[in-house]
């Protein structure tokens, strides 16, 4: 490269401004975050109480998607919904990360037994399809919105680890690593001031994927009952209780279904542009 | 060749044996004793007594888990609580409908490759975005959304199929094409960014400038080099499908493993809830010790050390 004061950063902004479609998909999902925060004023009705005169109308301009069995608006729940679901994706991925982060960098550098244990412990984990485990772990602690963000934090963190070993195993023969340890720098230091930087960008891209496919479990455990529960406005739970009247009024499965479709589509495609834009080839 | 396989059928058989001690003590995790969860809220002290006894939880767990393994291994799987029956007998009913489910929606495999395939060669033609925006919704579409939408297109507006239930293999249908959406997807971009990657190799561009059909070098000498990354992937949603079928079990209410689980839940049946987990993890594990032989097989590189 000739450029050389180009910061690696900087480098990444350039090559992201060519992603079109990840950033309308960043544009979109900035919306949707919009839309959980300002709920309260967005929402046309009330979210929570029934009004059983206005039972099960049709989408309409005085209820955009309708209104449920209970004359609840269905659109003002969706609104609401996006908070809880873009909740149970953000934090039980962030706890993921965490755990699979630090044990990845510690299993990486430090090797040996440890290492042995903890990849170990990955390979059983991935032993099971991940909606199985899920439901394995709500068997478990119980249903409800909180056990199935721990499952889902469980099965992600050692997607995260494997990822971060390896990458701490190709920066730890780097020279850089190899200077900072004869300068006697501590172990806790090199992992995670020198390593850990380095592994940021592929933690990143699967960050983001991780998201969308969180959603979408948490989504499907709602959908079997085992997640979400009414009245929660989770978009899962909101889809399995329009489910029985799916006949005679499919717009209670539709549009729930189009808010998960359109969440999960833009994490994965700013996932995909994100992984364009930081991969070093082409 | 030979030493690769036994060194991955150990490696197998430890993870096996390591989810099975995860398995077994799934029952030690539940919260309160566990013969008190099993037998329920109605239960006398002597019905726990017996439930105790019965399966061994007076002993220590070093025993315990040998008289699972022992009886897992003799095929003694347990009774059933909600059932009252023994869960082999279930499993015999239910396993058949689970497995049809998957092989019918095997056809994923092809049409993912040949999407993949179209998209590389096509590369960013009219067909390649159209491919690839089939492919990212493919892994994005909920399955239980998908499943309930083909519903009441095809049996609600049209009546082509039935909605619940399984009589026939026609009832397969929709199952199968919402089970398989996900893996074609998942096929298809893999499939197009191996093939990206050797179609820009040099043996590609010397095949053209001998002067052979596009057709041959695709499917000669790109197929046979792109094969082997996307075997891996192949099997992985293969090993997947078990997972999926779970949820797609609930939607079409197909009476199988996917279903028997889910009610096993809801009524703390866990000798059932036990098998069952252990059933579908040896599926996914066995199904990626085959693929990995099947890696070692096709690939030359290390067939012919």
């Amino acid at each position: 490269m000739e450029n050389k004061q180009i910061s690696p950063f900087t480098l990444f902004l350039l090559r992201f401004k060519k992603q079109k479609p990840a950033i309308l998909a960043l544009i979109i999902l900035l919306l949707i975050l919009a839309i959980a925060i300002f709920a309260p004023l967005l929402a046309p009705y009330d979210y929570t109480t029934p009004n059983y005169s206005n039972r099960l109308l049709s989408p309409s301009f005085s209820h955009f998607a309708g209104t449920d069995n209970t004359g609840r608006d269905v659109f003002s729940r969706l609104l609401f919904g996006a908070r809880v679901s873009l909740s149970i994706g953000f934090i039980s991925v962030t706890m993921g990360m965490v755990v699979g982060t630090v044990l990845g960098i510690i299993a990486g550098f430090v090797g040996g037994v440890f290492d042995s244990i903890v990849m170990r412990i990955a390979d059983v984990l991935f032993a099971f399809p991940s909606i199985l485990l899920a439901i394995g772990i709500v068997a478990v602690l119980g249903q409800g919105i909180v056990n199935v963000i721990l499952a889902i934090a469980i099965f992600s963190s050692p997607v995260f680890a494997r990822i971060v070993r390896g990458s701490t195993l190709a920066i730890r023969n780097t020279q850089y690593i190899k200077a900072a340890e004869t300068m006697g720098a501590s172990k806790r230091r090199i992992m995670f001031i020198h390593i850990f930087p380095g592994t940021i960008s592929s933690i990143l891209v699967y960050f983001t994927m991780r998201i969308g496919t969180s959603i979408l479990t948490a989504a499907g455990l709602s959908y079997l009952g085992l997640g979400a529960k009414e009245p929660s406005p989770e978009w899962g739970a909101m889809l399995a209780s329009g489910r029985d009247l799916m006949y005679g009024h499919p717009y209670l499965t539709i549009f729930p279904g189009i808010a998960i479709f359109i969440t999960v589509l833009s994490f994965n495609i700013l996932g995909d542009g994100l992984r364009s834009a930081l991969d070093p080839k082409d | 060749m030979f030493k690769y396989i036994i060194k991955r059928l150990l490696g197998m058989i430890v993870v096996m044996f390591f989810v099975s001690v995860v398995v077994f003590f799934f029952i030690h995790l539940l919260p309160g004793d566990p013969a008190q969860v099993i037998a329920g809220p109605e239960a006398t002290d002597a019905d726990i007594q017996n439930i105790r006894i019965s399966l061994g939880l007076d002993k220590s767990l070093f025993y315990q888990y040998c008289h699972f393994i022992t009886n897992l291994l003799s095929l003694n799987l347990g009774t059933s609580i909600s059932y009252d029956k023994p869960v082999w007998d279930i499993l015999e009913k239910r396993y058949p409908v689970s497995l049809t489910l998957a092989c019918c929606s095997l056809w994923f495999i092809p049409v993912g490759i040949l999407i993949g395939v179209l998209s590389a060669v096509y590369k960013n033609k009219f067909i390649d975005y159209m491919a690839m925006t089939f492919a990212i919704s493919g892994i994005s579409i909920p399955d239980f959304w998908l499943g309930l939408l083909l519903m009441i297109v095809f049996s609600s507006e049209l009546g082509w199929f039935n909605s619940t239930g399984y009589d026939s293999l026609k009832d397969m249908v929709l199952p199968a094409i919402t089970l398989g959406t996900i893996g074609t997807a998942i096929i298809a971009r893999f499939t197009r960014s191996a093939f990206l990657d050797i179609l820009s190799e040099n043996y590609i561009n010397t095949a053209r400038a001998k002067g052979l059909r596009e057709t041959q070098v695709i499917w000669k000498h790109s197929f046979k080099n792109a094969v082997l990354p996307i075997i891996t992937v192949v099997g992985l949603q293969v090993g997947g499908l078990m997972g999926g079928s779970i949820v797609v079990e609930r939607i079409f209410s197909l009476p199988g493993l996917g279903s028997l689980l889910l009610d096993a839940v809801n009524s703390r049946d866990y000798p059932i809830i036990q098998v069952l987990l252990l059933l579908y993890s040896f599926h996914f594990i066995v199904i990626n010790f085959m693929v990995d032989v099947l890696y070692i097989v096709i690939n030359p590189q290390i067939r012919l050390k």
